[in-house]
């Protein structure tokens, strides 16, 4: 957990200087270009309930109340150690790995309670795809790391078209199909993010959940994968993780922002502080916190 | 609000995905039974043990010699004497050296001559013991007879690869910043060394000699070449050859007599107690000593 | 050579002349690692020199011959290696894929309250001494399988070959069983070790796409650490071929080749352990130190190979994280 952090830390008290820079007008701009009510008619996916995550008893993130809807790019972003990566988590489940980890509220989706006891995680997990912070390939080769959820599931008819089309849909075909027996490894960072995005992809899932998937690329890479996420939002619903506020200015169409609360006995506890169309919240922010951290005045 | 509920695809799940659900938990419980099959036969063992060598413990048991052949009564006070000395000398000869080979490949040698010795450790430790006793055999008996010197250079060899290897690991848990301290301070490295690295890393040593004893103290093949044949009496010269708690078990074990029997079985639980409590305690000053040493850094 | 390298390796500046103090321990230890050394070769030697008048005698005849007669004065290790090989084998057979389980519940499965205990009851089954679980083997484990399991498998698996032959409390079947007990928990032991040096963001990985527990311990945990398997598999056969006191208790120790598990029979260690002390000839005490040369060489492969397996996995490791 405090590996995953760690950049995410760096970055965060970089981010602010460079919003600095051009200031909030710059964010502004970019985030102007989104829908004003862009949740209008819209199916909702996730429904968060008095979502509470604790880490063995100790809350990391408390009492969120949010809704994600179809086809929308959906962005947390927030300063390092308010839960948005652990909130994230909770939405497949993958915090059922982590020792100590539980969820009270209800996170629903599609209407089902994600965590009664006679769900089956690993099917909530093949729904809703994960793309993680820094790209884990397999140690395998280019097309059996987009095969493999596709032989886990058996989609094995036509799983060579299938492998083809998932890595096109990730904009990554080109650049590899010459090369599909090749180790995933020998692919730059960025092209191993993509490759992992294809991956998601090939399980035709529902929803795509992003933590940080760019914070370990170059700016062309963090370009490709910003560009992919604009595509993929007509197919799928899309929820990303980001401590690159122009990121999640330019790409999200509803925008989450958390805050890290500091409780009495010193203990630091994730909120939601608010959220809206992400050209509301970076231009009019309606609450005080929100408007220091898109300024940069936060701390 | 979506409100249409479909059927939920979380709680209703396909035969397939039911299939693939059902192998992973017969594998998952393959592999619970494996390990409860592994603890099994460890109780089954012990409970043997205690079970057949319970009734012969008594005060006989430790104050007396070995009884003449197809005579009742009589003890293993000489195998545990024997046993005793014997491991005691063993260790006198493998600490020092194991300690100072540690010392020398963590602190002193070169990277390649360090994985080197490494190596060689590594390679001494999977040497058969057997192999180990024709070896001392050749070197120490041949021309001067069984002794109980030459059985604790056999049970050195040993250990001294456990005990390098584990005071190896300790030392290199001691943190950089304290060897740099002392060399700061103006220190040499030999006193960095012996006044800083050492004593951080002195329950290791401990540790790693428990161990090493524990597994000495058990040790039959080396024996059979260096004491093979034994007085029944209480023998303190390291220069004859001594009676020992793994070569009674072993000759008893043979013998159809269920006398002999019972004193062997006896005698395996005394060793198993002993070796046991040394595995035990080992194990757990070592989790200890790692702590500790974490929290120096 | 060795006391001359050390003085290569100040990287750290010392301050003023070096001191008596830290060339004494320098030397010291320097010695202590020659003298390890001075032992590793003087070990091979001395057995192969003990080993000499029969390596002379017999040449590597003495691998293919079945004799092994005092009276005239013919020895070979076909019979020996025959049982040190069919018990090992068998043994591995059935260890490798329950210590490899073991590994997998005590790194994965296990509830975490249950982990430390689990791991070290494994290890403690480890450092049972061999002359414990050969006086249970033959006392106990021996007369179960003779009056048991050996009918039960002779009257159901007769027809094949290794289940022929009559019941007996010695045998083939207790040493293969006694030396299974004694490779589990070392392959155990490095397999939990194994399995936990793999990256989270792997395992994470399989399971985000949708796998089972299994599905990634299988698809992605398995082959990350097989190099690291077959290493084990190896020091575990090393160990197997090396261990004679034990099978001496349980194997019966007779001369000849059978199929059959029940019936006794020899292994290279376990024919040494019974006969050294005794031999009638000075040729027969050669070819026991010939019989043991043999398995230092396998112990020496076996541990060589593992390690270089290690080196390469860790060199692998290394270069993916850079």
């Amino acid at each position: 957990m405090t590996g995953q952090q760690q950049p995410d830390a760096n970055d965060a008290g970089r981010t602010p200087e460079v919003a600095t820079a051009r200031p909030a007008t710059r964010l502004g701009e970019l985030a102007s270009g989104h829908d004003s009510d862009p949740a209008e008619g819209r199916e909702v996916v996730f429904d968060l309930d008095g979502v509470t995550i604790s880490y063995s008893g100790k809350p990391a993130i408390r009492d969120v109340n949010l809704a994600v809807h179809r086809n929308l790019v959906t962005a947390f972003i927030g300063p390092s150690g308010c839960g948005k990566t652990t909130l994230l988590r909770s939405m497949n489940r993958l915090n059922d790995l982590i020792a100590g980890a539980s969820v009270d509220g209800s996170i629903r989706y599609h209407g089902h309670d994600l965590n009664t006891s006679d769900v089956d995680a690993v099917e909530v997990r093949r729904r809703i795809g994960m793309v993680f912070q820094r790209p884990n390939p397999f140690p395998k080769s280019v097309y059996d790391n987009v095969a493999f959820g596709l032989r886990l599931h058996g989609m094995k008819d036509d799983l060579a078209g299938r492998v083809e089309r998932a890595l096109r849909h990730a904009a990554l075909w080109d650049e590899v199909k010459d090369r599909l027996k090749a180790s995933a490894l020998s692919l730059s960072g960025g092209q191993q993010q993509r490759l992992c995005i294809a991956r998601a992809l090939a399980i035709e899932p529902d929803v795509i959940l992003m933590d940080e998937p760019a914070s370990a690329l170059d700016p062309i890479s963090t370009q490709a994968i910003e560009d992919l996420v604009e595509t993929l939002k007509t197919e799928y619903t899309i929820v990303i993780v980001t401590h690159n506020m122009q990121q999640a200015a330019r790409v999200a169409d509803v925008t989450a922002f958390f805050s890290v609360e500091v409780g009495d006995g010193g203990s630091r506890c994730g909120v939601l502080v608010e959220m809206g169309p992400t050209s509301g919240l970076f231009i009019r922010p309606s609450d005080p916190r929100t408007e220091a951290y898109v300024t940069g005045r936060f701390g | 609000m979506s409100t249409e509920m479909s059927p939920n695809p979380f709680t209703n799940l396909d035969p397939r995905s039911r299939r693939r659900r059902r192998w992973g938990r017969l594998m998952e419980g393959l592999a619970s039974l494996a390990a409860l099959l592994a603890i099994a036969v460890l109780v089954i063992l012990i409970a043997s043990v205690a079970r057949r060598g319970a009734p012969a413990l008594n005060v006989d048991l430790f104050t007396q010699v070995d009884a003449p052949f197809g005579q009742p009564g009589g003890g293993i006070e000489n195998a545990i004497v024997g046993t005793v000395i014997m491991t005691a000398m063993a260790t006198a000869i493998s600490v020092p050296l194991g300690v100072l080979i540690a010392i020398f490949d963590t602190e002193f040698a070169p990277a390649r001559l360090a994985f080197a010795i490494r190596m060689t450790l590594n390679v001494l430790s999977g040497v058969p013991t057997i192999v180990i006793g024709v070896f001392i055999f050749g070197l120490l008996v041949v021309g001067h007879g069984y002794s109980a010197f030459a059985a604790s250079v056999a049970l050195s060899i040993i250990m001294l690869p456990l005990i390098a290897r584990s005071t190896e690991e300790v030392l290199l848990l001691v943190p950089g910043t304290l060897r740099e301290g002392g060399m700061a301070l103006g220190a040499t490295r030999a006193r960095t060394v012996v006044t800083v690295v050492l004593p951080t890393a002195f329950g290791g040593i401990i540790t790693a000699t428990i161990v090493a004893v524990a597994r000495a103290a058990g040790e039959t093949a080396p024996l059979l070449f260096t004491t093979g044949i034994f007085a029944n009496a209480v023998v303190t010269d390291p220069s004859h050859s001594m009676a020992s708690l793994p070569l009674t078990i072993f000759t008893k074990s043979e013998l159809p007599d269920t006398h002999d029997q019972q004193v062997a079985w006896a005698a395996a639980l005394v060793l198993l107690v002993v070796v046991l409590v040394g595995s035990i305690t080992g194990r757990a000053l070592s989790l200890r000593t790692r702590r500790q040493i974490e929290q120096t850094r | 050579m060795a006391t001359d390298l050390p003085r290569q390796s100040i990287t750290l500046p010392t301050r003023g002349r070096p001191r008596i103090g830290d060339l004494g321990l320098r030397g010291l230890a320097g010695a202590a690692a020659a003298l390890l050394v001075v032992v590793m070769v003087a070990l091979v030697y001395e057995v192969a020199r003990e080993a000499w008048p029969s390596i002379r005698e017999f040449g590597l005849g003495f691998l293919i011959s079945e004799d092994w007669n005092a009276v005239t004065n013919k020895f070979g290790a076909l019979d020996p290696m025959w049982g040190t090989v069919v018990t090992s084998l068998v043994a591995l057979l059935i260890a490798v894929p329950m210590a490899v389980a073991i590994g997998l519940f005590l790194s994965e499965l296990a509830p975490r309250a249950l982990r430390t205990p689990v791991t070290l009851l494994v290890e403690l089954l480890a450092a049972v001494p061999s002359v414990v679980l050969g006086l249970w083997g033959i006392l106990v484990m021996g007369p179960f399988l003779g009056q048991h399991v050996e009918p039960f498998l002779k009257d159901h698996f007769g027809f094949i070959p290794l289940f022929s032959g009559y019941p007996s409390n010695q045998g083939l079947l207790p040493a293969c069983l006694i030396l299974t007990i004694m490779v589990v928990p070392i392959v155990a032991s490095i397999s939990r070790e194994l399995f936990l040096s793999v990256p989270g963001e792997l395992k994470q990985g399989a399971m985000a796409l949708g796998a089972t527990r299994w599905e990634m311990v299988r698809s992605v945990s398995i082959p990350q650490v097989s190099g690291g398997l077959v290493a084990a598999t190896m020091l575990g056969f090393g160990r197997a071929v090396g261990e004679a006191i034990a099978v001496t208790q349980v194997i019966g120790g007779t001369l000849g080749i059978h199929w059959s598990l029940f019936e006794p029979a020899d292994t290279m260690a376990s024919r040494i352990a019974a006969q050294y002390a005794g031999t009638a000839t000075h040729l027969q005490r050669a070819s026991l130190a010939y019989l043991a040369l043999i398995l230092l060489v396998i112990s020496l492969i076996t541990n060589i190979g593992a390690q270089l397996i290690s080196v390469r996995i860790q060199r692998r490791m290394q270069g993916s994280s850079a």
